[in-house]
């Protein structure tokens, strides 16, 4: 694709997740850590686009690897966002 | 045929990855957010392997699960207080990811020499820096700020060396300069975040977030990947919004934050009007009578509470005094209190504290003039009322919790020693505050029983 498109996006993709974030209430901002985080795995696309190569030569192992490390981060992450959010909860009526 | 699958599923998961984060506008809303993103996620994964650019699917779908496995187990067993940590162990990780990338692309013969090189470098720092800030948060290394002769110099030399080689690179496509680049970064990383204390983390595990996100953009372009770029965009944004609210909260500038050595001298300025006063001491007892005799009590916990693990007790005192002497109780949050942004939150979410219960800052701070009791647990620097009356003290201008305010003030901590920022905090002194030493978990369970002993 082009660069200049690539760049449109990318910079409107910022004002996107400016806003976005600025709406999120600060008693979450842990969870917002670590869901972003978790989205941030999404790196594994390219990993898996490079682990998909045909020969089995170091950029498929090191590929390999990345796909391993990012499916840590990323079933981690959301798994303990997950966790922490089970914990939020409103008052009891008595 | 079927080209449009793989677009359109980015397309799908970039919404979802956006609905994600607008769901944690409220915690009403946020565990379906976190569903969305898993579900993102998922559709991202599997178009992009049965798409014509991957081939043996098998192996590939085996690292992915072996992975996914031990991910979960440390998530699931990590306990609450470990958190931070393990934030950062994961930022870590997935910084390390984009590193592999970058470099298996050049290997593979990629000729997109300046992206590559920017989701390395970014990528780099986001790894080594990620395991320093885990190694400090589990306590492997001291938390205390780690300064040394001409380590600022040291790190200028270095981003010049990084600049240079990433340049001599981008013009010569030689491979080795870019595994020199690679190794330089992750120094640099390293030695980045090991001049910056503990009590500074919560900005710095938000810059690392940050980077992992810049990361993946670096990695978008060098790819051509719309998905990567969008979602990288706004998880940077995320980290670099974090910061800034952190950042605000003390009062200082990003840049003092990253140059470190914060707190690793004491200010002794400030020391000379409380000196040889004496601050006023009580038990668990008389703190459990006036509290109960009171009409609103407001606890305002702090990184110590964390370290005791006092959460669950401070919930039962916080019951006791509710349903037994009918007392208001309120919880009050600095935005800086503990070691990542949200931590006191989820702590006490731990403990069942509902969240309606938990104020933050600008919400509480005129609460506490009409309040009995302020309950101060392991927190001291958010609590100085120098930060607003000493122009020549370090945290002047930090928005602090006016709990000087209440009829008493209770601090529970093991020491009258100062606290991270190193200036001394004359609340200790005042006329109308108590102290009561040692465990905030103990002297919270004595209170406990002292209350619940009638």
């Amino acid at each position: 694709m082009d660069i200049w498109m690539l760049l449109t996006i990318f910079m409107l993709a910022c004002f996107v997740g400016y806003f976005v974030v600025w709406g999120v209430t600060p008693a979450l901002h842990s969870p917002l850590m670590s869901v972003s985080n978790a989205i941030s795995g999404v790196v594994i696309v390219g990993a898996l686009i490079i682990a998909g190569i045909e020969t089995f030569d170091t950029p498929k192992y090191l590929g390999l690897a990345a796909v391993f490390l990012a499916a840590v981060n990323i079933f981690g992450g959301f798994a303990v966002s997950h966790r922490m959010l089970l914990m939020f909860r409103k008052k009891e009526k008595k | 045929m079927f080209n449009w699958i793989l677009p359109f599923s980015y397309l799908l998961a970039s919404i979802l990855f956006i609905l994600s984060i607008r769901g944690l506008a409220s915690p009403k809303t946020a565990r379906e957010g976190n569903l969305l993103g898993m579900a993102g996620m998922l559709i991202a994964i599997v178009t992009t392997l049965y798409s014509p650019l991957v081939s043996d699917i098998a192996l590939t779908i085996g690292v992915i699960i072996v992975g996914g496995m031990i991910g979960t187990y440390s998530a699931l067993h990590v306990k609450m207080t470990s958190l931070p940590q393990m934030i950062a162990a994961f930022n870590g990780l997935g910084g390390l990811s984009a590193v592999l990338i970058s470099l298996a692309e050049i290997i593979a013969g990629s000729p997109a020499y300046l992206e590559a090189s920017l989701g390395l470098i970014i990528g780099a720092v986001a790894f080594s820096g990620s395991m320093i800030a885990f190694a400090k948060l589990q306590g492997l290394i001291s938390a205390k700020a780690l300064v040394f002769p001409f380590q600022q110099f040291l790190n200028l030399v270095l981003t010049v060396a990084a600049v240079t080689l990433c340049i001599m690179f981008i013009r010569s496509g030689n491979h080795e300069l870019f595994f020199w680049l690679a190794g330089i970064a992750i120094l640099l990383g390293f030695l980045l975040i090991l001049p910056i204390g503990g009590a500074d983390m919560p900005v710095v595990i938000s810059v690392l977030n940050s980077y992992s996100g810049w990361a993946a953009v670096g990695i978008g372009f060098s790819l051509n990947n719309v998905l990567l770029i969008i979602v990288g965009a706004i998880v940077g944004a995320s980290g670099a919004i974090l910061s800034y609210i952190m950042v605000k909260a003390m009062n200082r500038s990003l840049l003092s934050v990253m140059l470190g050595g914060f707190g690793a001298e004491t200010h002794q300025a400030s020391a000379a009007g409380t000196a040889g006063k004496i601050a006023k001491t009580g038990n668990p007892q008389d703190a459990a009578f006036i509290m109960e005799n009171a009409n609103k009590v407001i606890i305002v916990p702090g990184y110590g509470m964390a370290v005791a693990q006092a959460q669950h007790v401070l919930r039962e005192m916080a019951d006791d005094l509710r349903k037994l002497y009918d007392v208001k109780v309120m919880f009050a949050i600095h935005p800086v209190a503990g070691r990542m942004p949200g931590h006191m939150n989820v702590l006490l979410a731990e403990a069942n504290v509902p969240y309606e219960d938990v104020y933050e800052l600008e919400d509480i701070n005129r609460e506490f003039a009409t309040a009995d009791v302020a309950y101060v647990i392991g927190a001291n620097d958010v609590t100085n009322p120098l930060a607003k009356t000493d122009p020549e003290s370090p945290i002047y201008g930090m928005p602090v919790l006016d709990v000087g305010k209440a009829k008493t003030v209770f601090f529970v901590k093991r020491s009258l020693a100062s606290g991270y920022s190193g200036v001394e905090n004359p609340l200790f002194f005042a006329d109308n505050t108590i102290m009561l030493y040692g465990d905030a978990k103990v002297v919270t369970e004595e209170i406990v029983g002292a209350l619940e002993e009638k």
